[in-house]
């Protein structure tokens, strides 16, 4: 059953004016519940634009978004509702922090879901442990925390709403290696915890290939391909010819496989082509 | 999108207004409305008029354009034109009803006042129509530069000016991305009285205050290492340039304020 | 060659926000010597104190103890301040808050303005430097309207125009998409190479230290390692200890060596990988 689903969607920014633009183009999609979702593209393909679609901050030029089924701007949708089942996290999320306190910033989404008070502290203690934020650190205020602490405060605030959905628009831009795999796992953990559908903007092929289950590629305001990461990777070349880099190792197992030396699956992490190459060299499988 | 919109009014073309020296520009404007208001008579009007439409067709831009700035003003237009209407007594009554009286007088004063404010504002749109905005403050710091000795911080004033300029189109775009990203957290900024209104802006203020304070820090630390220290011994990449058509422009502004003058004199 | 900048025992402390707080010490007795025309890295993680370090370089800063001296003059005195302000350029992560004036060669001419080089040289200088960074086409855009790419270029090509010996970019890809990153990095080799600027390179990103001919790693503001990127990336252990990646292409080989496989260590690119492990199979079959 999909959860979200595009028909037909196209938006155009500035219609009527010299700056038109068409930023997404007649897309259709399906998103299956609780997917973990790579969305990959260069700058200006579309990415922002669709993400914004998704939750209805953006109403489309033409075409539906549907959330279980049902056109999420039909005139009996509140779209309100529609924004706490669809969660977005933007870039540079900390730049959004406003409240006295952390706990109060995270609590700023449930507030305006008018939950009660104790299921609200319940959300903000449960987000902020998941993005491993202590006691103490709640109690501050947001500009006296670290830079990466500040992002997942941010993130937490979003999680916090509970969302069917929770889409993040390059939730690692700027950080350190240390900073991104810590966001990712939480992400991961996340995800496995409460069964949400993730949607992952990153400019990291190496980051998507590592925690998605499908990949979507955009390309011109147009879906290349939704398929999962082996599928997508396969057609290395077409990704390639968008200027879109492959992951190192998966380049390196390309060119082995030019030489001669090739395996059966697409190998997109540095774990399991070391895998693959360490059983292939003690003769166990015969492969090739 | 946001970005998009064109900074200030600057409407950029290839004419000789355009081409003017900016500071000519603006002593030549603001003799123009010392003359609207100086003038007294019809003919001082029409030689407004006609300097206006010449200027602006030799600016090659859109009369359209001109309409347009004066578009916001109609509320004022109206405003004035009623008040002079109703106000003012004299001459032939047209029409009378109850304590109100439309008499030859106030038609003619609010017809007047009417057209000088149209006049005036076409006048210094053309400016701003012609002059982008970083050439319009390096013209001001140039003008007032002799008020340097008097201990005025015109070098300051303008460097202010010109980042401002700079960071507006920044802070808009800032604006509508905070707003977007509150809204994905339910805050409700369309409905509810004014004062939840106001409340359902702080989402939005602090963080766009705080991301100004950080851009100022970032930005005068970028100076500092790009050897800023002031005004002192600095010298501009653009020199304003005036020339030939400059002078002509000022010479003809100001016989047209003379003859204004004159005219004004003689006929009273 | 000679040295450009040296950097011996620096201490540096930010003084506490109140009394009772101990001033916390970022970076604790660091010695470098910057070689004239080098392309160096300096990667560490956040918080480890490269950038603090950056901003010691031109005198934005001043040690708390230790000395810093660019071509022999040293940072703490001010007459030479422009003096080495325009000879070591800066360079930070966000391209909007470094951008002064609405107009592109307006901005790379502020540098030039504040220190008075006469107008007829500017313009020659101004051109220059847009060319130099290929901006030369953007010459009368409004920055708002280039891509963060371009307008890092901008900042790069501000700096040129001073004619510095040294350029130090803090993170300076860090608010980029991939595109802006190569169009960056191919401009700060280039000028390494074809204008013989030294440059200094601040980041977190192993890929780009891989481009630079030497990599200092700082952590909790110490110089952990010095070396040529193949060296340093071959410590896989240590680095991700510090809480940095190395190339994939590094990581393999490594896990390859760990399962008893006999790989030369050093190996940082793709196409030594392929080399190494092809050369592996044949020898096994």
């Amino acid at each position: 059953m999909p959860i979200l689903e595009a028909k037909n969607l196209t938006y155009t920014y500035s219609i009527g004016s010299p700056f038109e633009k068409t930023a997404v183009d007649h897309i259709d999609l399906s998103i299956a519940e609780g997917e973990f979702v790579g969305v990959i593209g260069h700058t200006g393909s579309g990415k922002s634009t669709l993400m914004q679609m998704m939750n209805g901050l953006l109403q489309p030029t033409s075409g539906q978004i549907l959330l279980d089924g049902c056109d999420i701007w039909d005139k009996k949708t509140d779209r309100r509702n529609i924004r706490f089942q669809v969660g977005l996290v933007f870039q540079y999320p900390e730049y959004q922090l406003f409240e006295e306190t952390v706990y109060q910033d995270i609590a700023f989404g449930p507030k305006n879901m008018k939950l009660s008070e104790a299921e609200i502290d319940r959300r903000v203690r449960e987000t902020a442990e998941a993005v491993g934020l202590t006691e103490e650190q709640l109690k501050k205020a947001p500009y006296a925390l670290s830079g990466g602490q500040k992002r997942r405060a941010a993130i937490a605030g979003v999680m916090a709403m509970e969302p069917r959905v929770l889409i993040l628009d390059e939730p690692t831009a700027g950080l350190d290696p240390k900073g991104r795999t810590k966001i990712l796992t939480q992400l991961q953990a996340f995800h496995k915890r409460t069964g949400c559908t993730i949607l992952l903007v990153s400019h990291s092929m190496e980051d998507v290939a590592r925690y998605a289950s499908k990949l979507l590629v955009l390309s011109q305001a147009k879906v290349v391909c939704y398929d999962t990461p082996t599928g997508v990777f396969a057609q290395s070349q077409s990704l390639e010819s968008m200027g879109l880099a492959l992951p190192q190792i998966t380049r390196i197992f390309k060119q082995l496989a030019e030489k001669g030396i090739s395996f059966e699956d697409e190998v997109y992490t540095v774990k399991y082509g070391a895998e693959l190459l360490k059983t292939r060299l003690e003769g166990r499988n015969p492969e090739c | 999108m946001l970005k998009d919109i064109t900074l200030g009014q600057y409407f950029p073309m290839n004419s000789v207004v355009h081409r003017m020296d900016a500071r000519y520009k603006i002593v030549i404007t603001l003799i123009y409305l010392v003359m609207l208001f100086w003038g007294q008579q019809i003919w001082s009007l029409a030689a407004g008029l006609i300097f206006t439409a010449t200027a602006v067709f030799c600016s090659k831009i859109p009369p359209k354009m001109i309409i347009k700035s004066i578009k916001p003003i109609v509320p004022i237009l109206i405003f004035t034109g009623l008040i002079n209407l109703l106000m003012l007594d004299g001459g032939d009554v047209y029409w009378k009803w109850w304590v109100i009286r439309i008499t030859e007088e106030g038609v003619q004063t609010s017809v007047f006042m009417i057209v000088r404010i149209c006049l005036l504002i076409a006048g210094t749109s053309l400016l701003t129509y012609t002059t982008s905005p970083i050439v319009l403050t390096d013209a001001i710091e140039s003008l007032l530069s002799p008020m340097k000795k008097l201990k005025m911080p015109v070098h300051e004033l303008a460097m202010m000016m010109t980042i401002a300029l700079r960071f507006i189109p920044t802070l808009i775009e800032e604006t509508s991305k905070i707003m977007a990203a509150q809204k994905a957290r339910g805050a409700d900024l369309e409905s509810g009285s004014i004062v939840q209104r106001a409340q359902a802006l702080v989402p939005i203020l602090i963080p766009l205050f705080v991301s100004a304070f950080r851009r100022a820090e970032e930005l005068a630390l970028a100076m500092e290492c790009r050897c800023y220290h002031g005004g002192e011994g600095r010298t501009r990449l653009r020199k304003l340039q005036s020339g030939l058509r400059d002078y002509i422009a000022l010479a003809i502004t100001l016989l047209m304020f003379a003859g204004v003058i004159v005219l004004n004199a003689v006929l009273h | 060659m000679e040295s450009l900048i040296s950097i011996r025992d620096v201490r540096f402390a930010y003084a506490a926000g109140d009394e009772t707080e101990q001033p916390t010490e970022v970076l604790k007795g660091i010695s470098l010597e910057i070689q004239k025309g080098e392309l160096v890295a300096v990667l560490g993680h956040n918080g480890s104190g490269k950038s603090t370090l950056a901003k010691l370089l031109n005198a934005i800063l001043l040690p708390t103890s230790g000395s810093v001296q660019v071509d022999g003059m040293d940072t703490t005195d001010e007459a030479r301040l422009f003096d080495i302000r325009q000879r070591v350029g800066m360079v930070f992560q966000n391209p909007d808050n470094q951008i002064v004036a609405t107009i592109v060669e307006e901005d790379v001419a502020f540098a030039l303005e504040n220190m008075g080089v006469d107008p007829d040289e500017m313009r020659e200088r101004v051109d220059e430097a847009l060319k130099a960074v290929k901006m030369y086409d953007f010459r009368e855009h409004a920055p708002h309207q280039l891509s963060g790419g371009q307008k890092q270029r901008v900042a790069i090509a501000g700096i040129i125009a001073m004619r510095p010996d040294c350029i130090v970019l803090d993170e300076p890809t860090a608010m980029l998409d991939p595109q802006g990153r190569r169009e960056v990095m191919k401009t700060i080799k280039r000028l390494n190479r074809d204008y013989g600027i030294t440059v200094i390179l601040i980041t977190h990103e192993m890929d780009e230290a891989a481009q630079c001919q030497r990599v200092v790693v700082i952590d909790h503001g110490m110089v952990r390692m010095d070396d040529v990127p193949e060296k340093v990336f071959s410590k896989v252990g240590e680095m991700k200890q510090i809480g940095l990646d190395v190339p994939q292409a590094t990581e393999l080989i490594h896990m390859l060596r760990e399962a008893g496989y006999p790989l030369d260590p050093e190996i940082i690119t793709e196409e030594a990988c392929v080399d190494a492990l092809t050369e592996l199979f044949s020898q096994k079959s």
